[in-house]
């Protein structure tokens, strides 16, 4: 197969999740998103060790190696990244990243009117996370 | 022991007195007083066996180099003639004299072992100043001096008085020094050397190039130690320390210094007709405008320090007409009867419970009351006023008979005209001494109204000091104005038959028009009720002095005098009498020259800091804080944005690393 196929499927995969993580509002898209990138980067990574091993006579398979080691911290990095969302949703009952703009410059944790995230919202909150209890 | 090894120690024991007492003050209070007394009785032995082997005889010299100190090298020297064994003699018996009052005035204070020690230190200050050969040496025991003074006459520093006199002490002195240290310089660069012997081998062949300019630099220093006309002006406001420091300074310590420095390098100012002619203006507008100062008081005390001023005046009136021995001839007797007036003072504050004199002349039987001071301080007012036989009378005539011997024309050694200027304001103030002796004595001891407060007799310490002093006060001058020759230049010291006529008739004149003029004000007294008494009569004397300077100004309206129209002075004095309560508005001129200049200086400084530096300041700072405010809008905190910008930012590098990787 030619080298052409897979990197342009990674050059694709990589712009998708490129897109998702910069124009999806939830964080699990978001999310999801930099999984699909991390995934265009292994297949980038077992595309050309398979070429370098039958071009170059690379014995060493160093690419497949780092795919490996990819994918564990990528279920590390979704794992942390799943909690993080999950008490964020917990404690400000949504997940949309527009509305989790605490480190914006001028923002006053301790001022209830410029909090517009979190008590600010109380009643669509609470019904948000009723939902997603049930 | 060599004499060197003795005159050595006369300073030195002092002043390991002052520094065990400030390190074992605070522990060992016990030892506060042996270490305050003995150290100085021990120095006041050595000066006398010191004094007893130099025996008048020639200088005992010795100096040792102690480093190498560049071009004019600073010796540790000792010069010790029989004007250096003398003085040291009387700092000694003056200064165990207030240590051994001291015990007596200060027994409650809690600060006396600090105060004793610097009162050690002050000691030994000065006898290093009379000992030494060598000026720098002395300047260090000069500048000692400064700075104990300093802090003794702050002793009370709760009060503004004191606080406001020992910065003016300080400050005052200090514009003196300043030239003072310049023509130090001047005057080595000259002579090659600082040892006093070489200086004077210098004058003696013409060695020294600039006598007038080194010469008044140098006065300046010495009128402002010596409280001169026109630096006198802090020696009345020091009056808010203790008595016993007001005696050890006025009587024997520093403002001796000054006429002692002047009479040590005299050929040096007799090389300039110029500086004896300032001299002599100096001593003249000094003695007679302190006299008439002194005549207005109403403190006690504040009498006391403008006499002091006055006679200081008569001293350096006698160096003005370059005759050292008389200059020290009355520095010692007016050393014996100045400190015991002031300590007589001190006692009749006590028992009086103020230290105005119109409240003393309100109150009867005040002389009952402390018999030891009246008698001993009538002495001394008359050795004051320069009646005969008392000691005042010999060294007083001594100065105007040398004044005289100028004005006829026997010496070569200064101007006739500082002659004349010395010997008629010597005998304006010897009139005016005496008048205001007597004021003094009439006020203090022959009041009538109420009854003076009983608190039982003074202590011990301080009455037996009283008599102690009173013995040179009486004998002093009639003795030694015979011998003394020896021990000095050889200048004749026996009174002449006309300045002794002159001088002891303007006296009495002065005494008698005093007393007449009392005579017709007294009956006043009763009419215009004033007095205050301190708040604690039975304290400690220090204390119920620092409370009736505090209390002064409240009661009467100001520090210096008070409105008594039953006041001598103030029929003698006329008009007059309103200028010469306030010194001659001399502060105010001080005020005006220095003071005001020096404030409005600061709040220009501080308008420049203020506005005008700091404004180049906040100017640097907002140009990075526009620059911080308008990157800080790009913090949006949507992470979606930081990311696109990190995006483009990474898409705009790998575009610009391909074009330059391609060449294009």
């Amino acid at each position: 197969m030619h080298l052409a196929y897979p990197a342009v499927l990674a050059a694709l995969l990589f712009c998708t999740g490129l897109y998702g993580v910069l124009a999806r509002r939830n964080a699990i898209l978001v999310l999801m998103s930099v999984e699909l990138m991390l995934n265009a980067v292994n297949l980038n990574l077992v595309a050309f060790d398979a070429w370098l091993s039958r071009v170059a006579e690379d014995t060493l398979h160093s690419g497949q190696a780092l795919a490996l080691f990819t994918i564990a911290i990528a279920a590390a990095e979704i794992g942390i990244g799943l909690a993080i969302v999950l008490a964020v949703y917990r404690n400000r009952g949504t997940s949309d990243i527009d509305r989790l703009r605490d480190t914006a410059e001028g923002h006053d944790p301790d001022d209830p009117d410029s909090d517009a995230t979190g008590r600010a919202l109380p009643a669509p909150a609470a019904g948000e996370k009723a939902e997603a209890t049930a | 022991m060599t004499t060197t090894t003795l005159a050595v120690l006369v300073p030195l024991l002092p002043f390991l007195g002052a520094l065990a007492g400030l390190l074992l003050g605070r522990t060992a209070p016990g030892f506060a007083r042996p270490l305050a007394v003995l150290p100085t009785l021990a120095s006041l032995a050595l000066a006398a066996t010191v004094a007893a082997r130099q025996g008048g005889g020639g200088p005992v010299d010795a100096a040792s180099e102690l480093t190498p100190t560049g071009s004019v090298p600073i010796e540790l020297a000792l010069h010790i003639d029989g004007f250096a064994a003398l003085t040291a003699v009387v700092v000694g018996t003056v200064a165990t004299c207030v240590q051994i009052y001291s015990t007596g005035y200060l027994r409650d204070d809690p600060r006396y072992p600090s105060y004793a020690a610097l009162v050690s230190l002050f000691t030994s200050a000065m006898l290093l100043v009379v000992y030494t050969g060598d000026l720098m040496v002395l300047l260090v025991g000069w500048e000692v001096m400064g700075i104990c003074s300093y802090f003794l006459v702050g002793h009370y520093w709760e009060t503004p008085e004191a606080r406001a006199a020992s910065l003016k002490a300080f400050l005052v002195t200090k514009l003196g020094d300043v030239p003072f240290l310049i023509g130090l310089f001047a005057l080595a660069a000259d002579a090659g050397s600082f040892r006093i012997t070489r200086i004077l081998g210098a004058v003696a062949h013409g060695g020294i190039d600039h006598p007038t300019l080194i010469s008044l630099l140098l006065l300046a220093g010495v009128a402002g130690k010596s409280a001169q006309f026109p630096l006198h002006t802090w020696l009345p406001d020091a009056m808010a320390g203790p008595t016993p420091v007001s005696a050890l300074i006025h009587a024997a310590t520093m403002v001796a210094a000054g006429v002692y420095f002047v009479a040590r390098l005299l050929p040096l100012f007799e090389a300039s007709q110029a500086a004896m002619t300032v001299l002599a203006v100096m001593a003249a507008v000094t003695m007679t405008g302190s006299a008439l100062a002194a005549l207005a008081q109403d403190d006690i005390k504040r009498v006391l320090a403008y006499s002091t001023i006055g006679q200081l005046g008569y001293m350096t009136g006698a160096l003005a007409v370059a005759d050292r021995g008389a200059a020290v001839f009355h520095l010692l007797s007016h050393g014996a009867f100045k400190a015991l007036l002031f300590l007589a003072a001190g006692v009749v504050i006590h028992a009086a419970g103020t230290n105005s004199l119109a409240a003393m002349s309100r109150m009867s039987h005040l002389r009952d009351r402390v018999p030891d001071a009246y008698w001993t301080m009538t002495v001394a007012l008359l050795a004051l006023a320069a009646i005969p036989p008392f000691s005042g009378f010999f060294s007083k005539e001594a100065v105007l008979g040398v004044a005289e011997h100028v004005v006829t024309g026997h010496t070569e050694h200064a101007p006739a005209a500082a002659g004349w200027i010395v010997l008629l304001a010597g005998l304006l103030t010897a009139l005016l001494t005496a008048a205001y002796a007597t004021r003094l004595w009439l006020l203090a001891f022959r009041g009538s109204g109420t009854e003076a407060p009983d608190h039982g007799r003074q202590p011990l310490t301080m009455t037996t000091v009283l008599w102690v002093l009173a013995v040179p006060s009486l004998a002093f001058g009639g003795f030694a104005f015979r011998a003394l020759p020896d021990w000095f230049d050889g200048h004749d010291l026996t009174p002449t038959l006309t300045t002794s006529v002159l001088g002891t008739g303007v006296a009495l004149v002065g005494g008698i028009v005093t007393y007449a003029t009392w005579r017709h004000t007294t009956a006043y007294a009763a009419r215009v009720p004033l007095g205050a008494v301190a708040a604690h009569p039975e304290a400690d004397a220090g204390q119920v002095e620092a409370e009736a300077i505090a209390s002064h100004e409240p009661a009467y309206g100001d520090v210096a005098h008070a409105a008594d129209p039953a006041d001598p002075g103030r029929l003698l004095l006329g008009r007059l009498h309103r200028h010469a309560a306030v010194g001659f508005h001399l502060d105010a001129v001080y005020s005006a020259l220095f003071v005001r200049p020096v404030r409005a200086g600061a709040s220009l400084v501080r308008f420049l800091d203020r506005e005008v530096v700091d404004t180049y300041v906040r100017g640097a700072g907002t140009l990075p804080r526009w620059l911080g405010a308008a990157v800080r809008r790009a913090q949006t905190g949507n992470l979606q944005t930081y990311v696109s910008a990190l995006l483009a930012g990474t898409v705009v590098l790998a575009v610009a690393a391909v074009l330059v990787a391609t060449g294009a």
